[in-house]
């Protein structure tokens, strides 16, 4: 038998950010696997530590470039229980607006990133276009399309434009009509069905020995597992919506969950829109003093919430100072996109590598974080 | 569960050839560019005439993509630094975190999405208000109150309310611990205070002590440009606050309040042991002081911690000057002057009182005596009146009576002879100090009070501090502000009153004063006592003709170096009221100069 070492990133095509599996292969089929995290921003946990509180707003977004807002939610949860502030009611929805916005834009590049990979890029185009129409909306709301800097200790930085809750409902409505496209176009394909249905699959005694959360563990273990509804946060106690599960989780299974999932965020948009209090502040102080001297009081917390991948959180730790004292991130494709890949990407072909990155919806940054 | 395959549903995208494209054409990114949302975070434009050059945006930013460029053709002014933002777009994140806490609000960020450059080195620049391409460019993200990064709101400091009047209780309660700590988190530490005050005290410094709570670190920074801050956290004329650059958009930091924190606060072995760090051995020569008010107490402190021999000779029985007969106990209690007097005794300083420089020993005496002789005499002479009557007995001035009073609670004197109604002539300060104390005394002496003043400022343009206006009257105060004294009415050789007339202006043309009145519109303040406090003037009795000769003093104010020296008398120093005043922190900032000037005179005499 000869072995041919192959390398998958950090720069390729199929690959999801700057990461790198080092894939030794016999013939078609991988024999060993080695997930090389740490291309990207190495660090950020100690980064942290030598930031202000406030100035750390600038960091965590990149802990996942296509969904930040989960950083900016779970860090600013965490130091109001530290700091035990209530965040003022409106905050609360403008915060499932931006999270469901977010969650609506990378469901949508994932789902177009389906066609790098089966080298179908019509879907990769209108996914990208359309992540940029939603784009488009956080620029008004939060003056920037990616970083957005806007769920903030203590509330949301600035109150939402005039006008900007028409433009998310046409916007809305577009998806109702666009997405289904996306189903004719790429989830009923017979090639797309040939490549991940009955393949890339995540059993449930997987997603329990790696701790796999989000889609891969609802669509193999059928349970409505789901911390909106298991452990509401922000006001998701308020609205209703579905949790979609399956019991089979191949990677079409997970990608026709995903699917579903879009329309159960703009189900949710719908309810933020009309149970929105229309007035009110959107940010309470965390702390007395100029943002330089912010403190967070001493204690440890472990906050989390639903991203689009699983369960996200940070632990965070305050020794009471000006600068956080550590904070450890749970990035929610840690388990599938660094363990899986050693343990379970054997015995695939080649050509299987870019598929399990993006049905297992692997988010590189929070693996190096 | 999932959907079936279908050979034909992926040509349905075919439909989208006739969809309108959501892309934008390449050549309109650069003639047609789109235009940022209202809130786009751009690149920076910096308003530089609002711009304080305070360096906030430089602390705050996240990614150092923030340094200070000193622009040398712009004016220095209090309150403002000639410095201004250089931004490294190599680094800059666009969070606009630099924005929410601009102090000035002179920072904000375009609509621009784009700049293009092959050259790496282009990604640097000092925006002004026409930002970084200077096109212009449209407003993007500004800070509102719901982004503000500053606390703007002072932690309020409690007073004793009015019952304070019928004792010197101390009005000022100072700050608790808590109320400390909130108040320094609002500094922004960026010194253009430090700029401000006479003594460039390091009041960041001591400010970030306060918050993180080491006080012994205070005491610290505190001493080396201050050994009055006992006295000056309490009633410096705190021009530092002035500058503050939170006061732009909010209220100033309460500095004084503050310092107060520290010095009140400190525990007494920490406090003295930080104090004496800085004294060394006196080896390096002799120094003799002439008067112990601010300015000499701070020339003794600095040349000892140089290692001099500090000899301070003080006419009246206690050292302090003003401190500690002026100024009156509910603003400066004597607890305070005396611990800032005893630390200063503590490091050897020798005090040589009841001991009159001109009479008891003169000054060519200390001239053979000592290496060098600094002079802090003050302002020893009350100021007198031409109206007349003033030659009355019951006339009497202000700084006598406050130093009677001084010495009265002190127990060393009898109370001052007040009459039942009196009438104080003056509006600044010291008037104010004349009018309260006397208040508090016939409370003592009658149960009841009544002091009317008078002044030729008008309330609105009153010299004394707006605070002392507002508490005087909520004790009971009548003022005739705007009116000026022609004279003291006087019936069977006793005092009836003072006759005012309504002032129409107090300088003239040429802007000399020279009050003129209106004469129809007057009255008479009835009082059997008028209080004269319209201002102080030196004695130079003590200093020789033949060195007066060789020195130069203007309007009643000697002229030196700036290090204090009288150049043709170069082993004679001065400082203080006599030099600079009008105020404590300029003695403390004259004296601390002096000896460093007497130090360096000494030092180069011995090579
Ligand atoms: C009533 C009053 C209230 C004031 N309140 C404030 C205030 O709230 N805040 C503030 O910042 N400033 C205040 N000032 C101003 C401040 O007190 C003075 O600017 C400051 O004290 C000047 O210090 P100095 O060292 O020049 O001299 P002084 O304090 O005037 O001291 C001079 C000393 O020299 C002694 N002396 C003079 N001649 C001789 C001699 N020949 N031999 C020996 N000793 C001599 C005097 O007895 C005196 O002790 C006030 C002034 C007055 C009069
Ligand atoms: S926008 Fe943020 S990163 Fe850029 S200069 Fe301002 S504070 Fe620094
Ligand atoms: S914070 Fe504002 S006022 Fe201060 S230096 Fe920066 S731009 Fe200027
Ligand atoms: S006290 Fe005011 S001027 Fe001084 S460093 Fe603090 S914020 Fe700046």
């Amino acid at each position: 038998m000869k072995e041919v070492k192959l390398f998958l990133g950090p720069q390729h095509p199929g690959m999801h950010g700057n990461y790198s599996v080092h894939m030794y292969v016999d013939g078609d089929i991988i024999k060993k696997a080695r997930p090389t995290p740490g291309f990207l921003h190495r660090g950020f946990e100690k980064l942290m530590e030598r930031r202000l509180w406030m100035g750390n707003l600038a960091l965590i977004p990149r802990i996942c470039v296509v969904e930040p807002d989960i950083n900016e939610m779970v860090y600013a949860q965490g130091i109001e229980t530290l700091a035990n502030v209530e965040v003022p009611e409106k905050a609360h929805w403008i915060r499932m607006l931006i999270l469901e916005m977010a969650r609506l834009a990378i469901h949508i590049m994932g789902l177009g990133g389906i066609g790098g990979p089966t080298g179908m890029y019509t879907i990769t185009y209108w996914a990208i276009a359309q992540r940029d129409l939603i784009l488009d909306l956080f620029e008004e709301i939060t003056g920037a399309r990616v970083y957005h800097m806007y769920i903030v200790p203590g509330g949301v930085r600035k109150q939402l434009p005039v006008g900007i809750l028409d433009k998310v409902s046409k916007l809305l409505d577009e998806l109702d009509v666009k997405i289904p496209e996306y189903k004719e176009l790429a989830l009923k394909h017979p090639i797309i069905h040939k490549r991940i249905k009955d393949n890339i699959m995540l059993p449930a005694d997987v997603v329990w020995e790696l701790g796999v959360t989000g889609i891969g563990m609802r669509s193999a273990i059928g349970k409505e597992y789901d911390l909106r509804k298991v452990q509401p946060y922000a006001r998701y106690d308020q609205v209703e919506f579905d949790v979609p599960i399956a019991n089979y989780s191949d990677g079409l299974t997970r990608m026709n969950t995903k699917y579903k999932e879009i329309f159960q965020s703009i189900r949710i948009l719908r309810q933020v829109i009309e149970k929105m209090p229309k007035e009110g502040e959107v940010r309470t102080r965390v702390s007395t003093g100029s943002a330089l001297r912010w403190t967070v009081p001493a204690g440890m917390v472990y906050s989390a919430i639903e991203s689009s991948r699983g369960e996200y959180g940070y632990f965070i730790v305050s020794d009471g100072k000006e600068m956080p004292y550590r904070i450890a991130v749970r990035g929610a494709s840690f388990p599938q996109g660094l363990l899986g890949i050693e343990k379970y990407l054997v015995g695939h072909r080649i050509d299987d590598a870019s598929l399990w990155m993006d049905t297992m919806g692997v988010c590189s940054p929070e693996i190096d974080r | 569960m999932n959907e079936r395959k279908s050979f034909f549903a992926p040509v349905k995208a075919w439909k989208y050839l006739l969809r309108r494209p959501v892309t934008i054409l390449k050549k309109d990114i650069f003639e047609n560019p789109r235009e940022g949302s209202d809130m786009y975070r751009g690149f920076h434009q910096n308003d530089w005439d609002k711009c304080v050059g305070c360096g906030t945006c430089e602390s705050i930013c996240p990614t150092n993509a923030i340094s200070m460029v000193e622009i040398a053709s712009l004016e220095i002014e209090d309150g403002k630094k000639n410095e201004r933002p250089g931004f490294d777009y190599g680094r800059c994140s666009f969070c606009a975190l630099c924005v929410d806490i601009c102090v000035s609000d002179s920072l904000k960020m375009s609509k621009e999405y784009l700049h293009l450059s092959k050259d790496a080195e282009s990604f640097y620049f000092i925006p002004d208000i026409n930002g970084i391409h200077n096109n212009k460019a449209k407003q993007g993200y500004v800070r509102d109150e719901t982004s503000e990064l500053l606390d703007l709101v002072r932690v309020k400091m409690e007073h004793e309310d009015v019952s304070r009047k019928n004792s010197f209780i101390e009005i000022v309660k100072g700050y608790s611990m808590e109320m400390a700590l909130a108040e320094s988190a609002r500094c922004v530490e960026c010194g253009i205070c430090t700029d401000t005050c006479p003594a460039h005290m390091n009041i960041p410094e001591y400010i970030r002590s306060i918050y993180e709570n080491d006080l012994k670190g205070a005491i610290t920074h505190l001493y080396k440009t201050n050994p009055l801050s006992n006295v000056c956290g309490r009633i410096c004329t705190h021009l530092c606050e002035g500058a503050c650059s939170l006061a732009i958009r909010g209220e100033a930091i309460s500095i004084r309040w503050l310092k107060r924190y520290i010095v009140d606060n400190t525990p007494m072995e920490d406090y003295e042991e930080a104090v004496l760090s800085f004294v060394t051995e006196p080896v390096n020569g002799k120094v003799g002081i002439v008067g112990s008010g601010p300015s000499g107490l701070s020339a003794a402190y600095y040349l000892r911690t140089l290692g001099y021999e500090v000899d301070v000779y003080e006419q009246r029985a206690i050292p302090g000057g003003v401190i500690s007969y002026g100024g009156p106990e509910y603003r400066l209690p004597e607890a305070s002057v005396q611990k800032d007097i005893s630390m200063i005794e503590k490091t050897g300083v020798n005090f040589i009182t009841n001991t009159k420089v001109g009479t008891d020993i003169t000054l060519a005496q200390l001239e053979e005596k000592y290496d060098a002789v600094f002079l802090g005499i003050g302002f020893s002479l009350s100021r007198k009146l031409n109206i007349p009557g003033n030659d009355h007995g019951d006339v009497e001035y202000a700084i006598p009576f406050l130093a009677q009073t001084r010495d009265y609670l002190r127990d060393v004197s009898k109370m001052p002879d007040i009459h039942e109604k009196v009438v104080v002539i003056g509006g600044g300060n010291v008037a104010f100090d004349v009018a309260r104390t006397l208040l508090r005394l016939q409370i003592e002496k009658y149960g009841k009070a009544d002091v009317k003043m008078a002044s030729l400022e008008h309330r609105d343009i009153l010299p004394a501090d707006l605070e002392e206006l507002e508490e005087g009257e909520e004790e009971g105060i009548i003022g005739s502000f705007g009116y000026g004294p022609e004279e003291i009415v006087i019936k069977n050789n006793k005092i009836v009153g003072l006759k005012v007339n309504k002032v129409l202006s107090i300088f003239d043309e040429d802007n000399n004063f020279n009050p003129s009145y209106d004469k129809s519109d007057s009255h008479v303040i009835e009082a059997t006592q008028v209080y004269i406090s319209t201002g102080q003037m030196p004695e130079y009795d003590m200093i020789t003709d033949e060195i007066k000769e060789k020195m130069e003093i203007v309007r009643g104010k000697i002229i030196t170096a700036e290090n204090g020296q009288i150049v043709n008398v170069p082993w004679l120093f001065a400082g203080g009221d006599i030099v600079r005043g009008p105020d404590i922190i300029n003695g403390v900032a004259n004296g601390h100069d002096s000896a460093v000037g007497i130090d360096k005179y000494l030092q180069s005499k011995k090579k």
